[in-house]
């Protein structure tokens, strides 16, 4: 049976788990090895050498982001932070609510290992508003924590003290961005910092500090438990572990399943979500959320690594795929991600604040038949001056050009005959491709 | 008005959650969200006076903490209805009809997206990918997520009574 580090406690009922069934399934054993018989710097070598890559999306090696945070005196005096980004909003995602729900002692767990190898005293969890069932599982997690001295002084009879805060968010969508994160917890506005300084040097209050993705840190224990080897085998690929993988949209069994990485495209998509609803065919899917470029039918047997899908030309992400099919509109898809990132701008940069209200009219006026045929070039210039890294001050707005300049590749047709025939071809099922 | 006066519009309870939040922060601005949170949770939502007061108590300017509660989407600055529901408006839930869905629900309730009904129950609003895409598509009322919405789901979530006076069902 493949190994499933991450969902083990997770059934198909989705019950909780509470303290005492997480440690009779084994919980707490990666805690206690790394606290009672490991150094911080040995556990950040183990999760070097396992390949952890950040699972919020950008795919950043964990262990290289770890290893910048000052240590011992270098630090000098005051607090140094871990964060978990559990601001699970990317359009299209739903993995990190699983993991919150079902098992928030792994997500505690996997934080208390990552805040003792960088040395933090204080932990958070950044946790979207919407997400109440999660804030319940994981406030009385943590009291539970505390109760059985996993949390607060002396650890587990070590010198080892750490602190850990549920923080409810209150929306908006750019708060994931980690230095945006990390202002709305200091009880600013989320907009994005500058970077250098990195949070790792300077973040929450001016400290170290580090932002990881829940699925990210439900991993640290497994990996200091079992070992870097074990971690590595798990992959199909060239990628580390397990993933959750998603996929919605008109597919028979929409969900969520924790996979070896780099498992094809096309097992997820058949296999795991049962493939197409009937009458519907695929056209193309965003591999891992509303901020990644389409793929198409040619894309189904390439395996989900994150350089694999990198070189296809588009991303990961959050290895949860959106499935476009030929009932839907493609423009009247993107107009629905490009209105989605123009309304969670935070309107720090002009590109963003400007340049993507602009794209969702020139997309409206298309999906209603009133677009004009320069208005092609007109979409492709803001992709191309938007969608530049450097740009803007941060991800949002390229992120937001992802599925509009690759759908301008892959459905140009359809863009095309929006605009010569003056109305949605898919309104009237007679005209769909 | 005096300093005490503006503290005063926070209730006891109130003060007394804000100063949880005070007591692990490095300082007193810091729980901005987390008082507007807090104040909103008793009150349903942010009043210029709670707003002044608070500034006043978390030593700040009343400008800055307007600004801050403007930023986010879920900090209420005009009273909404008793009950908020917020429609998933992102991509997962468009391909599965969410439009229709909150067509059908700004119809039953005589409102549009950002509205609240005369008589006080409802506010309709947009909202952020909820994550739960695979019961696309989804809405929350209050803290409850409804999912794998369709016409006839709605029509039981919201059906009519004989007055004006639309209730909001359990799930069906």
């Amino acid at each position: 049976m493949t190994d499933r580090p991450l969902t083990r406690n997770i059934g198909p009922d989705r019950t909780p788990t509470d303290l005492a069934a997480y440690e009779l399934n084994g919980g707490y054993r990666g805690l206690r090895k790394a606290i009672t018989a490991m150094s911080p710097a040995d556990c950040l070598e183990m999760v070097k050498e396992s390949n952890l890559r950040g699972r919020g999306g950008a795919g950043f090696p964990t262990g290289l982001k770890w290893s910048f945070v000052p240590m011992g005196e270098k630090a000098g005096p005051g607090h140094k932070y871990l964060i978990a980004n559990a601001d699970e909003m990317e359009p299209g995602t739903f993995k990190d609510r699983l993991l919150m729900e079902c098992d928030p002692h792994q997500l505690i767990e996997g934080m208390i290992v990552a805040a003792y190898t960088i040395q933090a005293d204080v932990a958070y969890i950044f946790l979207r508003a919407e997400y109440f069932d999660a804030e319940r599982q994981l406030r009385a997690a943590i009291a539970a924590c505390y109760e059985k001295g996993y949390l607060g002084d002396n650890i587990l009879g070590t010198d080892y003290r750490l602190d850990m805060y549920v923080h409810s968010s209150a929306g908006r969508y750019i708060c994931g961005e980690e230095t945006a994160l990390i202002n709305s917890l200091e009880g600013k506005r989320a907009n994005p910092r500058a970077k250098p300084p990195f949070p790792q040097v300077s973040g929450l209050w001016g400290r170290p500090t580090i932002v990881n993705n829940v699925e990210t840190l439900c991993n640290i224990h497994h990996i200091i438990e079992r070992g870097a080897d074990w971690f590595q085998s798990l992959g199909k690929g060239e990628d580390s572990g397990t993933k959750l993988f998603g996929v919605s949209g008109r597919v028979k069994n929409p969900g969520c399943w924790e996979l070896p990485m780099g498992t094809p495209v096309r097992e997820i998509l058949e296999v795991h979500a049962g493939g197409m609803e009937d009458g519907y065919k695929l056209r193309g899917f965003l591999p891992g959320g509303g901020s990644t470029d389409f793929l198409t039918e040619a894309h189904l047997d390439l395996p989900m690594d994150y350089d694999v899908i990198g070189k296809a030309g588009s991303r990961m992400g959050t290895g949860t795929m959106i499935i476009l099919d030929d009932h839907t509109c493609p423009v009247g898809m993107v107009k629905n991600l490009v209105e989605f990132f123009a309304r969670e701008s935070c309107g720090f940069c002009t590109p963003c604040r400007d340049g993507l209200p602009w794209s969702a009219q020139v997309l409206d006026d298309i999906e209603s038949g009133n677009g004009l045929p320069e208005d092609m070039a007109t979409l492709q210039k803001q992709a191309r001056f938007i969608g530049a890294i450097g740009n803007t001050h941060c991800a949002l707005a390229p992120g937001a050009m992802e599925p509009l300049n690759s759908a301008m590749k892959y459905f140009r047709e359809d863009f095309e005959r929006h605009i010569e025939g003056k109305h949605c071809p898919y309104r009237e099922p007679e005209n769909r491709p | 008005m005096k300093q005490a006066n503006l503290i005063s519009a926070l209730s006891d309870r109130e003060l007394a959650d804000i100063d949880k939040e005070i007591a692990h922060a490095p300082y007193r601005c810091a729980v901005a969200i987390d008082a507007l949170k807090i104040v909103q949770q008793y009150r349903g939502w942010v009043s210029d006076e709670s707003l002044r007061a608070l500034a006043n108590y978390l030593e700040m300017s009343a400008e800055e903490l307007e600004g801050i509660a403007t930023f986010y989407n879920l900090i209420f600055r005009k009273p909404v209805g008793e009950k908020v529901i917020l429609v998933c408006d992102s991509v997962s839930c468009w391909i599965k009809d969410s439009d229709k869905i909150t067509r059908q629900i700004a119809e039953k309730l005589g409102i549009g997206l950002g509205e609240t009904t005369p008589d006080g129950q409802y506010t309709l609003l947009p909202v952020t990918c909820l994550g739960a895409c695979d019961c696309a598509p989804v809405l929350m009322v209050g803290e409850k997520l409804h999912k794998n919405l369709d016409g006839d789901k709605i029509d039981k979530l919201f059906s009519a009574g004989d007055s004006a006076v639309v209730k909001l069902g359990e799930e069906p």
